[in-house]
């Protein structure tokens, strides 16, 4: 049953905006369990590809299976799906207008109708996890862009989903806040979290990820696992994008 | 008779007035909210037919007098329904300020940043859930300011009912100067009633602003 196997599979994948072609042609496969990071230069069309995976953008051809049923967005409900897709986004996005907890709790007390006590249970829980304990009270503006992130890890992570999409998470961080995130998210892959992640933090990418995806103008240029793209690339784009960032 | 004379005189009568600016404003207001609101929508709408009605009714009732709208629901409209000065007056009121609320609410809903509701559907919250759940509650605060002018605007307005005949401030005003003759002191004393309203108005805003803020700012 090696194909219940794969969680995400994307085929064939086009996005345009307006006239800009941003999505060519992507294919993509996430297994189980596994840890995928797409890397790549800013309009190399990574974020959209995410964006794409919970149908916050909506491609215009190509096929997105999740958890091996087709998604359609015109006939599915895209709500249901989202609740099995979490994310996390550059800018936290964090309620402005809810405490921590309340902002945790928000989604599976108003959409999965799960009950305040339980859905607080889960919540504390959580925040235990990301080592935020002791803020369930406090409003995300009195965070430091670290605690609000790992916060957002909470609040995607409450509504129990199988997959997680981080989108550049760490990217609007100061570089002292960076690790504490890196580790949230480390330890969420080593408990067998689904993950797909676009981020620019190459060491990270190098310890934690099954396969690497290297994206140029739209097209997925290579797939590998970390120590043959960083190594090893066999793609002349993807050697040279490297040695940019490295 | 001095201009205290007058003031006090006059004072015991200015009571019903008052009462019926504030009833009439606040009926104008609660229906220029809703209208406002339901017009906010139609035009954050992604469905460009509800954009263009709300265009339409917002260009309308900007584009023509208040004192117009008062008249054509009093005088105009008696011959098919006989509202009264008082629902006319209110009413015209709604509709006229509505159309500005509209254009407030549309201006705070469409200031909340993207990335809050895109948050709020990658959750799986629904559209209309996470209008009331997370943009309204955000947007609803940063609209008070300017709802706070459009609430001082609706009340002084509210004087152009005084020419249907419904007796408020600005109409016993001009009784007392047409018994008087004291065109300047009648009018004088008038402006002093609106502006006390003004600032009772303005200082509740201000608390109320000050309130919703907190809870953003962190000091709750």
């Amino acid at each position: 049953m090696s194909e219940n196997d794969i969680v995400i599979e994307v085929q064939q994948l086009n996005k345009s905006f307006g006239s800009l072609h941003v999505l060519k042609d992507v294919d993509l496969e996430v297994k189980e369990s596994e840890v995928v990071v797409l890397i790549g230069a800013s309009g190399s069309g990574k974020s959209t590809l995410l964006r794409c995976i919970n149908f916050l953008e909506i491609n215009e051809s190509g096929k997105i299976y999740l958890e091996g049923n087709k998604i359609d967005p015109k006939k599915d409900d895209l709500n249901k799906v989202r609740m099995r897709t979490g994310m996390v986004f550059q800018h936290f996005n964090l309620f402005p207008h809810m405490t921590v907890m309340e902002n945790i709790i928000e989604a599976p007390i108003q959409v999965k109708k799960m009950a305040r006590d339980e859905a607080i249970r889960i919540g504390k829980e959580l925040l235990g996890k990301v080592g935020l304990s002791d803020k369930a009270d406090v409003y995300p503006r009195m965070l430091s862009g670290g605690q609000q992130q790992r916060v957002a890890i909470a609040r995607a992570l409450a509504m129990q989903p199988q997959i997680m999409l981080f989108d550049e998470p760490t990217s609007g961080l100061d570089p002292e806040l960076v690790g504490e995130v890196l580790e949230v998210m480390k330890a969420l892959a080593q408990e067998g979290m689904t993950m797909v992640i676009v981020t620019h933090e190459m060491g990270f990418a190098r310890e934690v990820a099954d396969h690497v995806v290297y994206l140029d103008q739209g097209r997925v240029i290579e797939v590998g696992a970390p120590d043959q793209i960083f190594e090893n690339a066999m793609e002349e784009r993807t050697k040279e994008f490297l040695s940019k960032v490295l | 008779m001095t201009f205290w004379e007058l003031f006090i005189e006059t004072m015991p009568g200015y009571k019903d007035a008052v009462i019926a600016t504030v009833k009439i404003t606040v009926l104008g207001l609660i229906i220029g909210m809703v209208i406002g609101l339901f017009f906010a929508f139609l035009k954050v709408s992604k469905f460009k037919l509800l954009n263009f009605i709300a265009d339409i009714y917002i260009t309308i009732i900007r584009g023509t007098p208040l004192v117009v709208q008062i008249f054509i629901l009093y005088f105009g409209l008696v011959h098919f329904v006989d509202l009264g000065r008082f629902l006319s007056g209110g009413i015209a009121l709604g509709i006229h300020n509505g159309a500005y609320i509209a254009e407030i609410f549309r201006g705070s809903i469409q200031s909340i940043d993207r990335g809050q509701s895109e948050a709020a559907r990658s959750l799986g919250m629904s559209y209309p859930l996470t209008m009331r759940r997370i943009v309204l509650p955000q947007a609803l605060r940063r609209a008070i300011p300017p709802l706070g002018n459009q609430f001082i605007i609706a009340l002084k307005d509210s004087s152009l009912v005084a020419f249907i005949g419904f007796q408020d401030l600005f109409n016993r005003a001009q009784r007392i100067q047409s018994a008087t003759g004291l065109a300047m002191e009648s009018y004088i004393i008038v402006g002093i009633y609106y502006l006390l309203l003004v600032l009772v108005l303005s200082f509740i805003v201000s608390r109320i602003e000050r309130y919703l803020s907190k809870s953003e700012r962190g000091l709750t």
